[in-house]
């Protein structure tokens, strides 16, 4: 189950612990992936590791004309897109009342319009192709809200309203289009925490554990699927139990 | 039949799937050949790209019919 040989799929930000393994589990399954992000370092070190059919395609999703350049290449080089992961985000944390302009759009920029522009470009070919597969990364503070991060928090809610519109305009042609929300994830991100911090945290997960950036990319391969085939418009949570919504 | 609407012929054969014979000037993408918004949609933006000129939505909406279409970009590549 969940293979996805012939496929071809491009990860955003998958220079970051996320993406890397989302890109890494998609190729595992069988996908030529085309790896996305800022970093080409880390991309070129990635796309070593995995080989034959996977791409780097480095690319800053600040620019506007970024996303539909992105999807053109890749596509010019593997064939038309079937899977597109919109995994790039970034924060810009702080509390409403010291959040300039610029720091709320630095992050809607990257973490919504973006993919928006990601997913008109790549709905193209996926429609004459009759099929294909949308899947953004949003997180849990997208639905629950999150002191010091109201620009971040709206980009993702923005993202599940954007991804449940796409979905009942794609329906018909075997295009789904959802969302995974992750809680908290183990990556350099949440390693600078401090121990207390850490504690408190994971104090409010059932699971006991931080997730892993597996867990995030095992659901992506399951959404991203023939066998997921019959869901679209859904935001799949995955945070060990933190919020049950 | 002019360059234009073996063209838009064409495109509308290969978009929808139908016959040849099914696209005559009058036939209605909707009534007449069986498409829907989303086809009509990818309609227009293969008639923009094949001809290159942008087709606004409120013209777009006009667009009904393969004759609608033919005319439609002839006057805007007169122009």
């Amino acid at each position: 189950m969940f293979r996805l040989e012939g496929k071809v799929a491009l990860v955003t930000g998958a220079s970051g612990g996320i993406g890397a393994a989302i890109a890494r589990a998609l190729h595992r399954q069988g996908a030529a992936v085309a790896l996305s992000g800022t970093r080409r370092a880390a991309l070129e070190a990635l796309a070593e590791e995995l080989g034959e059919g996977a791409l780097i395609a480095p690319a800053d999703l600040s620019d506007p004309a970024a996303p539909a350049a992105l999807v053109e290449q890749v596509e010019k080089s593997l064939g038309a897109l079937d899977i597109l992961v919109n995994n790039a985000g970034l924060t810009r944390d702080m509390l409403a009342l010291r959040m300039g302009d610029a720091d709320w759009q630095a992050v809607l920029e990257v973490d919504l319009n973006a993919p928006f522009r990601l997913a008109r470009a790549a709905l193209r070919g996926m429609m004459k192709k009759r099929w294909g597969r949308v899947v953004s990364i949003a997180s849990i503070v997208g639905v629950t809200g999150n002191a010091g991060q109201a620009n971040y928090a709206a980009a993702k809610a923005g993202l599940i309203g954007m991804s449940k519109s796409l979905a009942q305009e794609v329906a018909s042609r075997n295009i789904t289009v959802n969302v995974v929300a992750p809680g908290f994830v183990k990556t350099a991100m949440t390693d600078a925490l401090g121990e207390a911090q850490r504690a408190a945290l994971l104090a409010r997960i059932p699971t006991g554990r931080m997730g892993a950036p597996e867990d995030v990319a095992a659901a992506v391969v399951y959404l991203a699927s023939e066998e997921a085939a019959w869901v679209t418009g859904q935001t799949l949570h995955v945070n060990g139990g933190m919020a049950m919504v | 039949m002019s360059d234009t609407a073996e063209k838009v012929k064409k495109i509308v054969v290969e978009h929808l799937g139908v016959e040849e014979a099914k696209v005559t000037p009058e036939a209605s993408f909707i009534d007449d050949l069986g498409a829907d918004s989303l086809d009509t949609v990818e309609l227009v933006m293969a008639f923009e790209e094949q001809f290159g000129i942008e087709i606004p939505d409120d013209a777009a909406e006009k667009i009904t019919t393969v004759k609608d279409a033919i005319e439609y970009i002839e006057k805007q590549k007169a122009a």
